[in-house]
């Protein structure tokens, strides 16, 4: 027994046979996905960078009922209300998102009766300084804008599910 | 002025090995780190030039533009000679390889003697190191790294008195001359002395720190080794002695068991390639294996590593050394 295991240690069995098997492995197509110029696909589900959402008649969803700021387990939203202006609807005049405090746990977009805060598909908004991860309300707006037609779909694609 | 013509000579032929040397290591690195990716399923660098064949270089500026930080405790001095002796002895080793026949800078008769002296002379470099860091990781990597070298130069040396036996000269033209024969490929010593080649490839392994014996940086263990405390151009030289030895070392295998320059088969489309390409070919397909084996062996214990060295390799070497003297005596073909 000692024999035949130190002939095969010394013939380099088992080496000759891990060399075959790692060169069958360089020859596969390679695992990684090239990030910035390839990427993977996303669920619908995907919770990014936040976003507030208007109406299609351009009104602001939010009507700073302050839910996703009792659910949030991290506390990164703080939310002011008053009435506004001109109609004297209710309305938030300050909704901030500490994105650096924030988990992403999407329980903000569970908690909106009127889908006002969502979790969009974007997930590349780093930042150099960490003042610009202070999200505020006009951020979040902005964002809304831009992601608008990707979050419908999504809202859409999922809606069947929930 | 004869002397000053041949100085001038050894001067362009040091120069010109230098060059096209350092640019082959360049690309040697790029391949070592491309075939281990491409072993883990990864793509390995990619992105500096196309297919990342500037990474070397890229890498390079990086270093030397980087700050140098020598440690207050550290030995100024030696510290900073330590990586320059690495470099240059790893280096001053290309100087007898023939690449050709009669290609080789200088054409010593005692070649395979100055090879294995300036290759254990290394070893003072990452001692040096090691201890004029005057930190603790770097210290008991140079003390590893030290005995690990010591260990399989012993063995090292036996098998090249082996191939001396067969090949009856010390100059590394004679002996690729020696394996010249009507069998090409078969007539190379690495068939008749098979497993003289195995162990002396296992040991190239430890000698050059290479992975599974690179105790010395065990980076789990040790950090980075001797290499911890530095940075910047002194830790490019360091790994560039590193990765020289290694290319000597596939040199040392090319030249001794497979036949240096020779073509693997003497017939016409084989013959008409230069040697230069078939002796880069050959170091190729070596400094690949030494790739692959970083791919899939895991990392010896140190005990182990010494066990194989002491207790394994000395003894097959030995009786190889008294067997293939019994050999040549027996068929009359000693060398004079």
């Amino acid at each position: 027994m000692q024999l035949v295991s130190s002939a095969k240690a010394l013939l380099l069995k088992e080496f000759v046979g891990a060399f075959f098997l790692s060169f069958r492995y360089l020859l596969k197509p390679k695992a990684t996905l090239n990030y910035p110029h390839e990427k993977n696909p996303q669920s619908p589900r995907y919770r990014g960078e936040h976003a507030l959402r208007r109406y299609p008649n351009g009104e602001e969803r939010c009507i700073a009922c302050k839910l996703c700021e009792a659910i949030c387990p991290a506390q990164a939203i703080t939310i002011e209300a008053a009435p506004r202006g001109n109609d004297g609807t209710r309305r938030a005049t300050r909704y901030d998102i500490d994105m650096t405090k924030c988990i992403y746990c999407g329980f903000c977009q569970e908690a909106c009766p009127v889908d006002a805060i969502v979790e969009g598909p974007n997930s590349e908004f780093a930042t150099e300084t960490r003042e610009e991860l202070f999200f505020d309300k006009q951020r979040l707006l902005d964002n809304g804008a831009i992601w608008e037609r990707e979050i419908a779909r999504n809202l859409a694609a999922d809606a069947p599910y929930r | 002025m004869d002397l000053l013509i041949s100085l001038l000579l050894i001067v362009v032929k040091s120069l010109a090995l230098l060059v096209v040397g350092l640019v082959l290591v360049a690309y040697y690195i790029l391949l070592d780190r491309k075939v281990w990716a491409a072993v883990q399923l990864r793509r390995g660098p990619n992105v500096v030039g196309p297919w990342g064949v500037l990474q070397s270089f890229a890498d390079m500026f990086k270093f030397l533009f980087k700050e140098p930080i020598i440690p207050d405790g550290a030995n100024k001095g030696v510290f900073l000679i330590a990586p320059f002796l690495t470099a240059t002895l790893a280096l001053a080793a290309w100087a007898v390889i023939p690449v050709n026949a009669g290609w080789a800078v200088a054409n010593l008769n005692v070649g395979i003697l100055y090879i294995f002296a300036i290759s254990s002379l290394g070893v003072y470099g990452i001692i040096m190191g090691g201890w004029a860091s005057n930190s603790k990781y770097p210290f008991l990597a140079a003390l590893r790294s030290a005995a690990q070298m010591v260990s399989y130069e012993v063995s090292i040396g036996f098998v090249m008195i082996t191939v001396l036996l067969c090949a009856g000269s010390l100059n590394l033209s004679d002996i690729v001359r020696a394996q010249d024969t009507r069998w090409g490929l078969l007539g190379w010593y690495w068939l008749p002395l098979f497993p003289m080649f195995v162990i002396f490839f296992i040991s190239a392994l430890a000698e050059t720190n290479r992975p599974p014996f690179d105790l010395v940086e065990a980076e789990s263990e040790l950090v980075a080794g001797f290499m911890v405390e530095y940075s910047a151009s002194q830790y490019l030289l360091f790994m560039l002695g590193e990765y020289v030895a290694i290319v000597t070392m596939c040199s040392m295998m090319t030249v001794l068991f497979f036949g240096g320059w020779l073509p693997p088969v003497n017939v016409a489309p084989f013959t008409w390639i230069p040697g230069v390409i078939w002796f880069v070919l050959k170091v190729t397909w070596f400094f690949f294996l030494f790739a692959m084996v970083k791919a899939f062996v895991p990392r010896y214990r140190y005990d182990q590593l010494m066990r194989l060295g002491w207790k394994v390799f000395l003894p097959i070497s030995l009786a190889a050394v008294v067997v293939v003297a019994g050999v040549l005596e027996f068929v009359g073909k000693v060398a004079q």
